[in-house]
């Protein structure tokens, strides 16, 4: 455990009043901990923020991709430095450094690959979304159990823990936008176990959600399309254990 | 040759058929020639053409097409067929946008990273000077 490389990938889109607040969160809970910030085309001084720290490594992507293909950056970074485990975490603060080793630990008796950070496992005191919002996640959790048999209740958390072997398959197979319920039918497709721990999420400290009014709807359709087709695909996974 | 221009009057929708037809394969391959256009997605486009000259040289196919598909009115045929040339056309251009996203957001991500790291490497020299 004491040697094992751990990276936080920390997608960060014009998140200036948080960014610098969630590294030093993250440095205080493990200073081995390696902190990886990827701007994803930020237009306010991110970048500046997650420098001035000098706890982090910040990747400026030259334009604005989407959560997931900021979070892919992360993986292909994590995949290329060889970690063996890497926390995506989001930059925005709602997320609590202080559970990132309850979602390690399953990963650690290697019976898991991922480990999801959920909300919904036992009521916790924090943040629980809204009504609406609360049935289109208890919608996905029919979709996880109807096209991969395991029972996912938070399919959009953002707090995720991957091993080597997930961090190298998501390096070259994430999708680029809303990638969070897709990306666990991805997975399951795949053979990978995932488990699900319980954790608290804060509500958000700036910024605003990606995703409100008409969005919500492209939301839906294009996550529920994504999460079908993804189903229907062949396994595309190659085994790494030998290489 | 009264007789000739007698006829060409009375087809004049099929010479100018005709004419349009064999246009766009010429404004296609000069495309092509003038690399302006890549060969593999010049296909379509020239089975499009190839097929409107086709049409218009031998006129009662459109007929034969039309009455087999139970259409009556034999130019709105040809109105169907323009358009689901068109549509495959559109669907091409679809499959051609996904996968140069997906190349461009590969790049993005990987001059990133190479940025980064070239960050490193640099105060690294720096260091050791």
């Amino acid at each position: 455990m004491i040697s094992a490389k751990i990276i936080i990938i920390t997608p960060a889109y014009n998140e200036e009043k948080n960014i610098n607040r969630v590294i030093q969160s993250l440095k205080q809970e493990n200073s081995n901990f390696e902190c990886l910030v990827i701007n994803d085309g930020s237009i306010d001084d991110t970048q500046k923020m997650a420098e001035s720290s000098g706890l982090a490594t910040v990747i400026q992507l030259p334009a604005n991709l989407g959560i997931g293909g900021a979070v892919q950056t992360g993986f292909k970074y994590a995949f290329y430095h060889q970690f063996d485990y890497a926390v995506q975490f989001d930059g925005d603060g709602q997320h609590l450094a202080s559970e990132i080793n309850k979602l390690l630990a399953p990963l650690q008796t290697k019976q898991y690959d991922v480990c999801i950070g959920s909300r919904f496992i036992e009521k916790t005191q924090g943040f629980q979304s809204t009504f609406m919002r609360r049935i289109g996640i208890k919608l996905f959790e029919v979709l996880n159990k109807l096209l991969i048999k395991q029972k996912i209740t938070d399919s959009t958390s953002g707090f995720r823990a991957y091993n080597k072997e997930a961090i190298a398959f998501l390096a070259e197979n994430y999708p680029t936008d809303y990638p969070e319920p897709e990306s666990i039918i991805l997975l399951g497709k795949n053979d990978f176990k995932v488990k699900e721990v319980s954790v608290e999420m804060l509500e958000r400290q700036g910024g605003e959600s990606s995703i409100s009014g008409l969005k919500s709807a492209y939301y839906m359709i294009k996550v529920i399309l994504a999460m079908l087709m993804t189903a229907q695909r062949q396994k595309i996974r190659r085994d790494i254990k030998n290489v | 040759m009264y007789n000739l221009l007698a006829i060409v009057t009375e087809n004049r929708i099929q010479v100018f058929s005709i004419i349009g037809s064999i246009s766009l394969i010429l404004i296609i391959l000069g495309l092509i020639k003038r690399k302006k256009l890549k060969e593999e997605y010049s296909l379509l486009w020239l089975a499009c053409g190839c097929f409107f000259v086709l049409i218009s040289v031998f006129k009662p196919l459109l007929q034969i097409f039309a009455s087999t598909l139970g259409i009556i009115y034999a130019p709105s045929a040809l109105l169907l067929m323009l358009i689901v040339s068109a549509f495959f056309i559109l669907i091409q251009f679809s499959v051609v946008i996904s996968k140069l996203s997906e190349s461009n957001k590969n790049l993005i991500q990987e001059v990133g990273i190479l940025k980064v790291e070239l960050k490193k490497l640099h105060s690294h020299v720096q260091d050791i000077k």
